[in-house]
């Protein structure tokens, strides 16, 4: 161990002082690393293993709460959307909910089907994204190309309806934008349907895999205790044994008619942690089916809003299950065509918080199996 | 800023082109002929139809026609042939061209996609020297604090590594091999031990610290798996009794190695994968880990030439498996056809025996130095088959086997995950090396029970 630096003069606020030690090797993973994504991860490794992990988010800061405060309820709706555009309409989802509480509109019936659809199908197009991320973190290159490939079928399918292959600004406060194609139906029931049998074989190629195992069960272990104490969310926390899902639990637009189930599983390691959302794509596929056949097959798809609505004096918090977890939005209005405070309360950094309480004591070439297994984007975290 | 193009003149162009043709003719007239003369002078230059080739005679043979066939046949057989084309650098890089062309097409079919398309207009078959030519336009930029003369000299020593195992390959019968030792499969041994003296030189001196870890992966992960990798080809050692690899195909005329030992054959490719660095075991290169391990501050041609060398490392080895568990060149002989008329009336090949029925030894192969007695044997009877036909069979048999094995190599890259260290070491150092020893035994079960080697059943 080296003597610690002390400092002659002194240090300007921010810079910290800290020990040499000649055996710890310090890694700036990020933001410019194949293995990082849009933020830095400062770990410290002794030999193969990891001593202390410091995430560093904030390389895509938009400012999106700011933003909010100077358009009205419409015009922010794109760019609410943009901190995961994988993602857009269950990012939108508790937004919307919370200006039609404010603004007091009712959304007619066949709305609430075509958002519940709209939005399990942008999970599965998220997760499928995220999927070929853990794969090639994983170096799986197949497991790369086979989601990204197979998350096309569902980006077209959303063209179809928005218009849009990514960014949809799909649902507005009072409904959605505008109605689903002719024989969207028919269109979506077989895509969906394929859709699934593509991802079922998953399974072989990846979840099943001998090596793939080996390498990411028991490492990252995150108990159940742990998992509720720092606060995680979505697929983390499901992955540690917590039956928590809000389609369930707190059950917006149509959720409570269909039959939704959960996926729980005990472990709490890299694997668990992978392979919910893979099972959470199978129960979206049911969630589709189910609300194509109860949709109205007829009605308005929205309520009309004054040209500019005004939310009344109040403060509202609703939140969704998004592809990575529970996504709230608090709005806070003062009666006025703008919202006076908006926050975004998102799961990616509620769940990045379990990130140095993993990777510690690890080794390093678990790094990227623990950090991508947290359902985390970077995007999100920084809004 | 933009540059605009000069308009179009005749004149000048033709003017260009007469320049150039006139300086060309110039410079090659007063120096360059003079020049390959002098070159030519200090030369061992072969004897051919008894006449010696001089430096003055090499300029009159060129242009002659008659003596183009037999001036080829003698380059053909001379060292630098070898070393430069046929079983050397020249056939391992095609293998290694087409290696890497497949690995695409495949990987890509495995995982959905097209792969390389447009370049050279069928199926991308270009986009190889595509690359190459990207790569050698890119700047080399060395890191400010790197050790410069040994981060300079890492990738030429890893393909002159790669190269010399390559030397030890023999690819046909009748010592087609640019080295032919009697102790081959030693030298091969010795050989691999140069690379991770390579890759930790290029790590350290680069200076940089996701090199280093690449190179102490690389280091751990090439010395572990060393052992099982000798020790699994022991076996195969103690049945045959000699480690001349020509020899060691010979030994395989009835059937394969592989047959015997298969745990042996197994314990060899996956430390042949590990030694590749090949998926699943590409960890000193783990992209999510570590950028691009040992790699990553290699620019340019520099990475174009590490590059080369893996490919051609991984041929050298997909051809050792060959040769020692499925038997080489080994294999019925189907081409050229038996059964097949005299080419009388074709290339004339003035040949030293000075019988006018046999200017060819064999249809088809004219620019073989062959025995022509050999082929009034085979017409008796007596001779099964010629040298020639045995040399292109062989070839032909030993480039399939090589291919079939390259294919398997590439395989888990689309089906595997990256292992981690830890589980590398004990596959290496539990596993490989149990095996390996249990191979050993076998083989010399083997022996004793009198079933092969010195005095055996087969």
């Amino acid at each position: 161990m080296a003597e610690q630096v002390i400092p002659t003069k002194k240090m300007p606020p921010g810079l910290q002082v800290e020990n040499v030690d000649d055996r710890i090797m310090t890694l700036n993973v990020g933001p410019q690393h194949p293995g990082s994504g849009h933020m830095r991860i400062i770990v410290k490794i002794d030999g193969d293993y990891i001593v202390d992990a410091d995430p560093d988010p904030g390389y895509v800061h938009r400012g999106e709460e700011k933003m909010a405060e100077s358009r009205n309820y419409i015009t922010n709706i794109p760019h609410l959307e943009r901190p995961v555009i994988h993602d857009s309409c269950n990012i939108l989802y508790p937004y919307v909910l919370g200006v039609e509480d404010l603004v007091g509109i009712e959304v007619p019936e066949r709305a609430k089907y075509v958002r519940v659809i709209a939005a399990e199908l942008n999970r599965c197009i998220y997760i499928q994204y995220w999927l070929a991320i853990y794969g090639i973190f994983l170096g799986h290159s197949t497991m790369f190309m086979w989601p990204a490939g197979d998350r096309e079928l569902l980006i077209d399918l959303m063209e179809k309806i928005t218009g849009a292959r990514v960014t949809h600004a799909y649902f507005i406060p009072g409904g959605v934008r505008n109605d689903v194609p002719a024989n969207f139906e028919d269109v979506c029931l077989r895509q969906v349907n394929y859709f699934e049998k593509r991802i079922k074989e998953y399974a072989d190629i990846f979840y099943d895999n001998p090596i793939l195992k080996a390498r990411t069960e028991d490492t990252g272990v995150l108990s159940r205790e742990d998992a509720i104490r720092l606060g995680t969310t979505g697929s983390v926390l499901r992955a540690s044994g917590v039956d928590y899902d809000l389609r369930i639990k707190e059950p917006y637009d149509v959720y409570d008619e269909l039959d939704v189930h959960t996926n729980v599983l005990k472990s709490g390691d890299s694997y668990a942690r992978s392979k919910i959302p893979w099972l959470d794509m199978l129960e979206s596929c049911n969630i589709i089916r189910q609300a194509l056949e109860k949709m109205p097959k007829s009605g308005s798809i929205r309520t009309k809003l004054k040209p500019n609505p005004k939310g009344r004096e109040d403060e509202v918090y609703r939140r969704v299950e998004s592809g990575r977890g529970s996504a709230g939005c608090h709005i806070i209005s003062r009666g006025k065509p703008e919202p006076y405070r908006l926050k975004l309360s998102v799961s990616s950094f509620r769940n990045l918080i379990a990130l140095p309480y993993l990777l510690k004591g690890e080794k390093l070439g678990n790094m990227p199996a623990v950090y991508w297994s947290l359902n985390y984007w970077p995007v999100e975290a920084d809004r | 800023m933009s540059v605009i193009a000069p308009k179009f003149r005749l004149g000048y162009f033709l003017k260009g082109i007469f320049d150039n043709a006139f300086w060309i003719l110039t410079i090659v007239t007063l120096a360059g002929i003079p020049a390959i003369q002098i070159v030519l002078f200090y030369l061992e230059l072969p004897v051919i139809d008894g006449e010696l080739l001089t430096a003055f005679l090499a300029f009159t043979w060129l242009f002659n026609p008659t003596m183009q066939v037999p001036l080829i046949k003698a380059l053909i057989y001379s060292d630098l042939f070898r070393i430069v084309a046929f079983p050397g650098f020249g056939f391992a890089a095609l293998i290694a061209a087409g290696t890497i062309f497949v690995e695409r097409k495949m990987l890509a079919k495995l995982q959905l996609r097209v792969g390389p398309f447009y370049c050279g207009k069928v199926e991308g078959i270009l986009q190889l020297a595509g690359d190459g030519l990207k790569l050698i336009s890119k700047e080399i930029i060395i890191p400010a604090k790197a050790d410069k003369p040994l981060f300079w000299a890492a990738p030429v020593l890893f393909v002159g590594t790669a190269a010399a195992f390559v030397a030890l390959i023999p690819v046909a019968p009748g010592g087609w091999v640019v080295a032919d030792l009697d102790v081959g499969l030693l030298a091969v041994f010795a050989v691999i031990g140069f690379f991770p003296i390579i890759t930790i030189l290029s790590a350290w001196s680069a200076n940089s610290k996701f090199p280093f870890i690449g190179g102490i992966r690389a280091l751990h992960q090439m010395v572990s798996f060393e052992i099982p990798l000798i020790l699994s080809l022991l076996g195969v050692v103690i049945l045959t009794g000699t480690l001349n690899l020509s020899e060691i195909v010979e030994s395989q005329s009835s059937f394969p190695w592989i047959i015997f030992m298969p745990i042996g054959a197994i314990v060899f490719f996956t430390t042949m994968l590990a030694e590749l660095e090949r998926i699943p075991f590409d960890l000193p290169e783990a992209e999510s880990e570590i950028v691009a391990g040992w790699l990553t501050e290699f620019s340019g041609m520099m990475y174009g030439l590490v590059q080369l060398g893996s490919y051609l490392k991984l041929y050298a080895f997909a051809a050792l498996f060959v040769i020692i568990f499925l038997g080489g060149w080994t294999g019925p002989v189907f081409w050229p056809p038996l059964e097949t008329e005299l080419i009388t009336e074709g290339i004339p090949i003035p040949n030293y025996a000075g019988d006018p029925i046999l200017t060819v030894a064999a249809p088809g192969l004219p620019l073989l130095d062959q025995d022509p007695n050999e082929w009034v044997l085979q017409q008796q009877g007596e001779l099964q088959y010629t040298s020639g036909q045995l040399l292109v069979s062989g070839v032909i048999w030993f480039v399939l086997k090589t291919v079939g094995v390259i294919f398997f190599i590439l395989l888990p890259r689309g089906v595997f995950p990256r292992i981690r260290l830890d589980m590398l070491l004990h596959i290496g150092w539990y596993k490989l090396i149990g095996l390996s020893f249990v191979n050993i035994f076998i083989a010399l079960g083997l022996v004793y029970a009198g079933v092969i080697g010195p005095g055996g059943i087969l």
